[in-house]
């Protein structure tokens, strides 16, 4: 749709395409100038001896700061934790807004109503919705160890946020969280907009809803979820917030992610240089997933 | 466009909707379990909510309490008192500059640039493309050269460096851009071209038929748009925990310093969290019609 410009003669158009060149202008020199020239100077850094606490000691070091990173156990835990956070909290998330979407997308009395307020997650700053959940995981006045208590009829005093896969656990539920209702929109959208025909020709055949769902469901629903998962999927390698809010890497720096890694780099230890080259690595990593991704699962006409 | 609505559902087959999908009707037991899972999925996505909200209003004693004192003999605003006296009302003030200054810069420049894309197909769709995967970028890559370009910005102008509103409000225009961009591609593509050429016909400029046809039958995906641009301003931490300091805090950067010092602090960052976001939550609430098809670039249709 809308594949041809507009224009009754050949003068026409030319003068549409200047002028769309035009339009696009303060853009281009937006992005240029806040992301293309700094990613440029990051790279420039990268391959130096960058440390502001050192400051008379700047050196190019070629690509050593990258052999540093492809080595540094801290850059393999992160990446650790970001991937195994990524794929779980993906793979819950999608399963769970699945169900609820499926649950809800009949006619239910008071959809109108329940709807709205189960997209407030998402609409959340991911600070405070950490901080509700670090106040939660609190192994003392956090809701969660008394929901325990009273279904197992004990005490339980769990330590969530200081051990390491406790803690890693209470950073993915906080994500599932956040991000469910993102899935549950999305998919319950796409389950609407599915043909009910369909379904009236698959009951009349007899087929059950167990193999309706195989058959027509999913299927119907496989371009949504691929432009949902990369969405998410690119979002998620970000996470950053919960970590400074939940477990702020530790115990130790066993739950760091490569977001708060490189942070931890800069910020702390002021080393630029090998900050910028773990960001490098981070992109280069990201590009190989999104390319395969998107070559993979996206046609230009799912966007 | 979009394939992901091949046939959009007519009326009448909404009627058969109100009848389950099979057109089948739903025993008894299959409609109470539908409740039951809407309910559970209820409490425990409004829970954190409804928690934060509680102790906001709560005396720390009542809030420090184990078991817990679900409903207090007294509540208390002073918290929020509290909270807006020492730098909350500072945080307000600079979240909405720099939130809503990103919010027109992005949508301004970002809504012709799309309108451009979609119309003229300027840049064919590598174009596209190329501000789609800018979209992608973790922001934390751009942590490091923003700070040490602020760090030099603020020797030649003290209002362009680090602790200050404008570097913020250009990074998340920036930062919006590409999202902005793709979310009204794909409004403007859906409103039908020839009604635009029928209004040139008629003698309308394109300017005038942007203004008088295309841009009213766009306007639910730019108030989408905008909404989720601010959305983006306002709750995002990283860029704002590290580029201000005192100056230019924003809500997240406060409420994230009162993670420390054992439970004295928490009625005042729920209290901060709530002014965070209540105003996110009215703008959800009345708008909520609007803002499926935002949440993804304008790919899935709400």
């Amino acid at each position: 749709m809308g594949s041809t410009a507009p224009g009754t003669s050949s003068g026409h158009a030319a003068r549409d395409r200047r002028a769309g060149w035009w339009m696009v202008v303060p853009t281009l020199v937006a992005i240029l100038g806040l992301s293309v020239f700094p990613l440029l100077y990051s790279l420039s850094l990268s391959f130096q001896r960058r440390d502001l606490q050192h400051p008379n000691d700047d050196q190019f070091v070629g690509l050593a700061n990258y052999a540093a990173g492809l080595l540094d156990a801290r850059v393999h835990t992160a990446m650790f934790n970001t991937i195994l956070l990524v794929v779980v909290g993906i793979a819950l998330q999608l399963l769970i807004g699945l169900g609820l979407a499926l649950v809800v997308v009949d006619e239910l009395r008071g959809r109108r109503f329940f709807i709205p307020l189960l997209m407030l997650p998402v609409m959340m700053t991911p600070v405070v919705a950490a901080l509700g959940w670090r106040l939660l995981w609190d192994s003392q006045y956090g809701a969660v160890n008394h929901f325990l208590a009273f279904i197992l009829r004990r005490d339980v005093d769990i330590v969530w946020l200081t051990q390491r896969w406790t803690a890693l656990f209470a950073v993915l539920v906080t994500d599932v969280w956040q991000w469910t209702p993102f899935m549950f929109l999305i998919l319950l959208a796409g389950l609407a907009s599915l043909n009910p025909e369909h379904y009236e020709a698959a009951a009349l055949d007899g087929a059950g809803p167990w193999q309706q769902f195989w058959a027509i469901t999913l299927p119907g629903l496989a371009p949504v979820i691929a432009v949902a998962v990369i969405f998410r999927t690119m979002d998620a390698f970000k996470i950053f917030d919960q970590i400074f809010m939940l477990t702020q890497g530790q115990p130790g720096t066993s739950t760091e992610t490569i977001s708060w890694y490189i942070y931890q780099v800069g910020y702390k230890f002021f080393n630029m240089g090998y900050a910028s080259a773990v960001s490098y690595l981070l992109l280069i990593f990201l590009s190989i997933i999104g390319t395969i991704y998107v070559s993979r699962f996206l046609r230009e006409e799912h966007l | 466009m979009s394939a992901l609505a091949p046939v959009a559902p007519a009326p009448a087959s909404r009627r058969t909707l109100r009848r389950g999908r099979t057109g089948r009707r739903q025993s008894p037991v299959t409609m109470a379990l539908r409740y039951v899972a809407v309910a559970i999925a209820l409490a425990f996505f409004l829970f954190p909510i409804v928690w934060i909200a509680s102790i906001s209003i709560k005396l720390p004693a009542d809030y420090l309490s184990n078991p817990p004192i679900w409903i207090p003999q007294e509540f208390t605003f002073r918290h929020y008192q509290s909270v807006m006296a020492e730098k909350g009302f500072l945080a307000l003030r600079n979240s909405l500059t720099i939130a809503g200054g990103a919010t027109v810069i992005s949508v301004l420049i970002g809504s012709i640039a799309a309108y451009s894309l979609a119309r003229f197909q300027t840049g064919g769709r590598h174009l596209g493309f190329w501000l789609l995967s800018q979209r992608m970028m973790p922001p934390i890559v751009l942590v490091v050269p923003f700070f040490l370009i602020l760090r030099e910005a603020g020797k030649l102008n003290p209002r362009l460096g680090l602790d200050q509103q404008i570097p913020l409000i250009l990074i998340y225009a920036v930062f919006n851009l590409p999202y902005v961009i793709w979310t009204m591609r794909s409004y403007f593509r859906s409103v039908p071209v020839e009604l635009e050429e029928s209004a040139m016909m008629d003698g309308n400029t394109r300017l005038g038929a942007l203004f008088r046809i295309t841009l009213p039958l766009a306007l639910p995906g730019l108030v989408a748009t905008t909404t989720f641009a601010f959305i983006f301003a306002w709750t995002e931490f990283l860029f704002a925990v590290v580029f201000t300091r005192t100056n230019a805090v924003t809500i997240p950067v406060v409420i994230s310093g009162f993670t420390g010092g054992q439970g004295s602090n928490w009625g005042r960052a729920c209290a901060l969290s709530m002014v965070a976001t209540l105003p996110v939550f009215i703008l959800v609430l009345l708008l909520q019609r609007h803002l499926v098809r935002g949440l993804t670039l304008g790919a899935v249709r709400g």
